[in-house]
């Protein structure tokens, strides 16, 4: 059972940390003027959404399976997510807004939380690939 | 869905003729003209028109084959190239010479576009000879000559060849003027126009431009009159009807291409005539030489041929002219000269000289140089215009002085001799002193020539305008002794008098003189420190922001035009090239922003000014900081769109009621003709309330047709062609339907809005061309898409904590904006609402498209005739001034400085690029910046703007501004530089984010803050001083004062009801105005009027204007024995003491006491006394300042109203906020913390 958690928290994490690289390869695209704010943030906002889900299902699977370690290391980065999901103020076209991504170097802090997100998802990958091995042969 | 209202709807078989007609078949049809069926009258002309203007260049642009096989064989193979430059800027000087001949083809060529219909079509005579009085006519004509001629307006190409032909003969541009209106009628009459109509709407239409029209008019007669040769050309015009038009337009063109590569021919001509080349003419000639042979081309042939024919032949319609023309035998080169160096001169003048002056002054010269010029000075005409702040002139903002390159800044001789003729040529002469211009338009030209330095040096100084004089006067003292100065310390709690006597300053950098001549007008561009921190650490360290304050479309009265074929920029940085770069040696110079070495092109060694070789830096780009580049193709994406006006108006009950209709509807009949565009331009118009209606202007109906469109949730176009339409050729319908709306829905009892519905039809209808899209909502959107609820509790708005709801409800306007600022079209607000109207959701609309916001709280037309007056004087500045279209912004700045947030209204499209649909005068822009590399390898920052847009004559221009600092690497001489208006306006922007993305109290705080940082921070570095005291240096003493003021102004006032959608306007305005406006609203200027005196006075085109001191704004000031005014940028105060004295009231204001002064009062009569004169000399000078016309309100002691005129005492305590005494002790107090 233990190792179906794991295994799921795997495929889980490896979508993330392609998100994060998604995230940071579109806004480099941006820095480099290759592509223009309204269409960046249109494609980043898509991924939001997902990229809080998918966050938010592993830690509460980490609570459920009782993992307290990794539930409370992920804890802070899912509620900062959330966080940041639910503050966009009303007239933001999301949490990427075109208008206002040049603005005080928002383009430069998008970026370096990505970069972040894309450590502590390889952390948490290593940790789950760990993790699972050891389940499975404990299985 | 659509269904017709009121009026019948078209017949089905208007539509199909419409749409399979291609464009033969529509002349054809309109062939027959005025007899014709208006509907079938309808859709031709638009399909004509419109491939004239718009579509047809495409042609040009990819697909020759048509038109070249017209072109008559020689013109052919320099066609290919040319045609694009030909038709677009006419004025490459240095262009290697083409042929005559290619300009010639050119001509045609343009004239192709724009007749390719016409051509087709075989019934074109038939118009020919219906003609519209001709001095209508004529003074019309002119008009086009001196806008913008660009191939957009297929008109003014007419104009010009006229010229041309004219010139060989002599008198260019008396020919222009002739020639047009037979051109007008020539071609219009193939439109099927009536000809009269032809001819008032065309002539009044670009009439507009210029104001002094007539007198222009008036003079191109007396010059015809006098000049023999003129005389023949009208005549000829006149009766041919189309072959002048023909041979005008083949002519024009080649003018226009001579202008910039010389047009030989008539030049010599002018010049023998005159008399004046005398003295240029012995210059080496440029290599525009070759082009000498082409006049001739055209002399042979006969006049009398058919419109068709000279369209294809160039050369016959030109033969007409020259033999008239004897001057020929002057070496062409020294023609050319001549007429590059005059031409253009003379163009500008007369372009720019409103009245009389150009035409017969530049008789002689070039007839391109006079195209040219015109081109270039399109603009100008209002800077000549005699009325000394003329913001009606438009287009040019007026740059009386536009010198393209080719037309060399140096007044020609030859013009002034030929002034002769003419009087007003004075006007735009270069040497004049700047007063001399403005003041006396009608002077005599003087033929004295001033050498060509001397125009040169005149250049130099730019910006003379009046109210600057007193301001760049103080700079200039400030410079001699600015160290010490500025660093003063002043003791804040002990000086009570620290307000200049007259306007505030702007500190001068310290720069070597050489410098300091060439750097930019503060009014354009200014720094919050003019001496720039080494390090990001040293900036930390005085703790005041770094940024840029942009003035960047203001409207100039100087502003040299360069028309170059190729733009120097660097290769790197892309970087234009401007006075502060250095030259290594003849070859190369070297980038002032990126340090790259780039390569000196060739046809820069040549100087057009000197007309030497091998002076790159005296070229003007690199003898002006403020320039402006006619851009080649490389700078468009597409062809250069027309200006096109959508006006999207509320007619639900609630505006019936404010009766806003009836002024908007007003104003736009009386300024109709003066909206700025060319031929091509295109309006139209939609109204809302809870359904919206379109209305079909198609030309040819025989009364505007009410589409209304019920199904509000998915929008549609009921009939997508007819709804902007062509403003020349739809102008009777437009008219009606302006006459008819105000009363159109007096009885309308449809309470809702449906604002968002009706802005995405505005934005489906405009998405093919981009423009302007005019928005007057008078309520709380209720329907559809965007609507809005009441956010705004009332109960809340005097409360001391928080304030909420600054940001929008929803991102639909925000979507919306971004949406029309990809398709290049802006979206304009005018909110006119007497109840909560969430502003903060709606101002999205404007603030991300590059629109501007007005907003008239408690409108109501006739209870609040304050709001009427200011919505009229807006309306009138605001369709009638300068505008430009699908414009980008870039701000460049020297290898270490970076950008990192922009304010002001536009998108930001990257990293430094400002995408702005439209770009108006009076927006005005935000940048911070900071210091990511350290300085330490350099002494000089730079930093350049540069605007491209497209002007409303369809011409791509770019617009340059560079600026250049000093480094220094001492806190002390950090703080000597500051610019503390320009940092107070940083401030306010910044204030204004933090407010919405945080919170207002935070805002407040990181104000104050600011303060108390930077003054602590200068205080520890002056450690001789007491700390016991409050000291700041002098070029910060006014800060306190200032930060308080911002902290009492609506935006962030606390504790005072404030209505949300007040305060969210101010806050809109703070981002939006330029610093100089934005200044007088934050700190309003107070002077005392009652005893004004001829002392300390200044003149004014030939008034004296008196100068009072300014005052403190504190109640203590005010007694009750006098009559102070307070000039708050929009609305001036006048406040009258209750003992005033009688003799000042029965004078100024014609009532006999006090008590008689009625409550509301807004116009001062004119009254024959020594102190009405002086009061009212000293308001309209300050009216004469600004753009806006300001309303002035007269407030008696117990009116209401004089709560308005009371918050604006800063000063003083109120209940809610601390007196500037008490402010200054509290930061002592926090300093000391």
């Amino acid at each position: 059972m233990e190792s179906v958690v794991f295994i799921f928290s795997l495929i889980d994490c490896c979508a993330l940390i392609f998100l994060s690289v998604y995230f940071i390869i579109t806004l480099s695209d941006l820095e480099c003027d290759y592509i223009n704010a309204r269409s960046c943030c249109s494609k980043l906002n898509k991924w939001v959404v997902p990229e809080v889900i998918g966050h938010a299902v592993v830690t509460v699977l980490m609570l459920i399976s009782l993992h307290w370690f990794i539930f409370l290391l992920n804890l802070p980065v899912a509620t900062w997510n959330i966080y940041r999901y639910i503050m966009v103020p009303s007239g933001n076209m999301g949490v990427f807004d075109p208008t206002e991504i040049h603005n005080r170097g928002q383009l430069k802090s998008h970026m370096k939380e990505a970069m972040i997100k894309l450590g502590f998802h390889l952390l948490c990958f290593f940790m789950y690939l760990y993790s699972m091995i050891l389940a499975l042969i404990n299985d | 869905m659509s269904a017709p209202a009121g009026l019948p709807p078209r017949p089905a078989a208007a539509a199909a003729a419409f749409s399979p007609g291609g464009p033969g078949s529509s002349l054809e049809a309109a062939a027959p003209a005025s007899g014709a069926p208006r509907c079938q009258n309808g859709p031709m002309q638009s399909q004509m028109q419109f491939p004239s203007g718009y579509g047809s260049h495409l042609p040009n642009y990819s697909a020759p084959s048509g038109h070249y096989s017209q072109v008559p064989n020689k013109a052919a193979a320099s066609h290919l190239e040319n045609q694009y430059r030909a038709s677009y800027y006419p004025g490459y000087y240095s262009a290697p010479a083409q042929n005559v001949m290619t300009s010639v083809g050119s001509s045609v060529l343009n004239a192709q576009e724009s007749h390719q219909l016409y051509n087709n079509a075989p019934p074109h005579s038939g118009g020919s000879s219906d003609r519209p009085v001709q001095g209508a006519v004529s003074s019309a004509s002119y008009l086009h000559v001196s806008a913008q001629q660009s191939y957009s307006a297929f008109d003014n190409h007419y104009s010009t060849s006229v010229s041309s032909s004219v010139a060989s003969q002599g008198f260019p541009l008396n020919s222009d003027h002739y020639a047009m209106p037979v051109v007008s009628g020539a071609v219009y009459p193939n439109v099927s126009y009536p000809p009269v109509a032809a001819g008032g709407v065309y002539g009044q239409t670009f009439t507009s431009q210029s104001l002094p029209a007539v007198g222009q008019f008036k003079e191109t007669n007396a010059f015809s009159s006098q000049s023999t040769s003129v005389p023949h050309s009208l005549q000829q015009h006149i009766p041919v009807g189309y072959n002048t038009t023909l041979s005008t337009v083949s002519s024009a063109q080649a003018v226009q291409d001579n202008l910039s590569r010389n047009l030989t021919g008539s030049v010599p001509k002018v010049n023998n005539q005159i008399n004046t080349g005398g003295i240029d003419s012995s210059q080496p000639v440029h290599s525009v030489s070759q082009n000498v042979p082409f006049t001739k081309p055209g002399v042979g042939t006969s006049a009398a041929s058919a419109v068709m024919s000279s369209v294809r032949s160039p050369a016959p319609s030109l033969s007409s002219k020259p033999p008239s023309s004897p001057s020929v035998t002057q070496s062409p080169e020294l023609a050319l000269q001549e007429g590059m160096q005059y031409g253009g001169y003379v163009n500008n003048q007369a372009s720019s000289a409103p009245a009389p002056l150009s035409s017969s002054s530049d008789d002689e010269e070039e007839d391109e140089e006079d195209e040219e010029a015109a081109l270039d000075s399109s603009s100008t005409t209002s800077s000549a215009s005699p009325v000394l702040n003329n913001y009606d002139a438009l287009e040019g903002g007026g740059y009386p002085e536009t010198r393209s390159v080719t037309g060399s800044p140096v007044p020609s001789p030859s013009v002034l001799q030929t002034s002769k003729t003419s009087k007003p040529f004075g006007y735009g002469y270069p040497a004049l002193q700047p007063g001399y211009q403005n003041a006396t338009p009608p002077t005599p030209v003087q033929p004295s020539n001033p050498g060509h330095h001397s125009g040169f040096q005149h250049y130099a100084q730019q910006y003379p305008g009046v109210n600057q004089l007193s301001s760049s006067l103080g700079g200039l003292s400030l410079q001699h002794s600015q160290q010490p100065e500025s660093l003063r310390p002043v003791n804040l709690t002990h000086d009570r008098n620290i307000l200049p006597v007259s306007s505030v300053p702007a500190p001068v950098p310290n720069l070597n003189s050489d410098l300091r001549k060439l750097n930019c007008s503060p009014d354009s561009f200014r720094c919050t420190l003019t001496n720039i921190p080494q390090t990001q650490a040293l900036l930390n360290k005085a703790k005041l922001p770094l940024g840029l304050l942009l003035h960047p479309f203001r409207d100039l009265t100087q502003l040299p035009v360069i028309t170059s074929s190729t733009i120097v920029r660097c290769r790197s940085c892309r970087t234009y090239i401007n006075p502060f770069v250095s030259f290594i040696d003849q070859r190369r110079w070297k980038c002032n922003l990126c340090y790259r070495v780039n390569d000196v092109p060739e046809e820069f060694m040549y100087n057009p000014l000197t007309r030497s070789y091998g002076e790159p830096h005296k070229r003007p780009e690199v003898q002006n900081s403020t320039v402006e580049f006619i851009a080649s193709s490389d700078y468009m994406l597409r062809p250069p769109q027309p200006a096109v006006y959508l006006f999207v108006l509320d007619v639900s009950h609630n505006a019936v009621e404010a009766g806003y209709l009836t002024i908007l509807c007003q104003s736009l009949l009386e300024n109709l003709d003066k909206l700025p565009g060319d031929s091509r331009t295109r309006i139209g118009f939609i109204t809302f309330d809870s359904t919206v209606q379109f209305y079909n202007l198609q030309e040819g109906l025989s009364q505007p047709q009410m589409l209304i469109v019920s199904d509000i949730d998915d929008i549609f176009l009921p009939t997508p062609d007819s709804l902007l339409v062509n403003l020349h050729e739809s102008k009777e319908l437009i008219k009606d339907l302006l006459n008819a709306l105000p009363n159109m829905f007096t009885n309308t009892r449809e309470t809702h809005s449906a604002l968002g519905p009706a802005l995405q039809a505005a934005f489906k209808l405009m998405s093919p061309t981009g423009g302007r899209i005019s928005v007057f909502q008078t309520q709380l959107p209720s329907l559809g898409a965007g609507l809005l609820h009441s956010r705004e509790d009332p109960n809340q708005r005097s409360s001391t904590k928080v304030v909420q709801h600054l940001g929008p409800a929803t991102d639909f306007y925000k979507k919306l904006a971004l949406d029309c600022s990809g398709q290049q079209t802006a979206v304009d607000l005018f909110l006119l609402s007497s109840q909560y109207s969430d502003l903060a959701s709606l101002a999205c609309m404007s603030k991300y498209s590059a629109g501007c916001i007005y907003y008239y709280p408690s409108f109501h037309c006739s209870h609040n005739p304050a709001q009427a007056e200011k919505l009229q004087k807006d309306l009138k500045r605001y369709l009638t001034r300068k505008i430009g279209f699908e414009a980008v912004m870039r701000i460049r700045c020297t290898k270490g400085l970076s950008i990192h947030t922009f304010h002001g209204n536009f998108f930001v499209r990257s990293t430094d690029l400002l995408s702005l649909a439209n770009v108006n005068p009076d927006a005005g822009f935000a940048v911070q910046m900071s210091i990511e590399e350290s300085l330490t390898d350099t002494s000089l920052v730079c930093f350049q703007t540069a605007l491209l847009y497209t002007s409303s004559k369809g011409e791509r221009r770019i617009r340059v501004h560079t600026l250049c600092l000093p480094v220094v690497s001492s806190l002390s001489d950090v703080y000597a530089g500051a610019d503390v208006q320009a940092v107070v306006c940083l401030l306010a922007n910044m204030a204004v984010d933090r407010s919405v993305s945080s919170s207002l109290a935070d805002a407040r705080d990181a104000l104050v803050n600011a303060v108390v940082d930077s003054l602590a921070a200068y205080m520890s570095t002056a450690s001789n001083l007491q700390q016991s005291m409050l000291i700041a240096p002098n070029s910060l003493k006014l800060f306190p004062l200032y930060i308080l003021a911002l902290l009492k102004q609506k935006a962030f006032r606390t504790g005072t009801s404030t209505r949300l959608d007040d305060r969210v306007y101010a806050m809109c305005q703070m981002k939006s105005q330029p610093l100089v406006h934005l200044m007088k609203m934050i700190h309003p200027n107070l002077y005392r009027i009652d005893k004004l005196t001829d002392e300390s006075t200044i003149h004014v085109n030939d008034r004296v204007v008196p100068q009072p001191p300014l005052q403190k704004l504190s109640a203590e000031k005010l007694t009750r024995e006098g009559a102070f005014l307070m000039d708050c940028g929009s609305i001036f105060y006048l406040w009258v003491g209750k003992n005033c004295d009688n003799n000042f009231i029965k004078d100024v204001l014609g009532y006999p006491n006090y008590a008689s002064v009625p409550q509301k009062m807004t116009q001062l009569p004119e009254v024959d006394a020594p102190s009405s004169e002086r009061t009212r000399s000293f308001i309209s000078w300050l009216r004469d300042s600004r753009p806006l016309s300001p309303v002035l309100q007269v407030i008696k002691d117990e009116n209401p109203a004089k709560t308005d005129f009371f918050q604006h005492l800063i000063e003083d305590r109120t209940e809610a906020a601390f007196s500037y005494y008490e402010f200054l002790l509290n930061i002592q107090q926090q300093i000391c913390k």
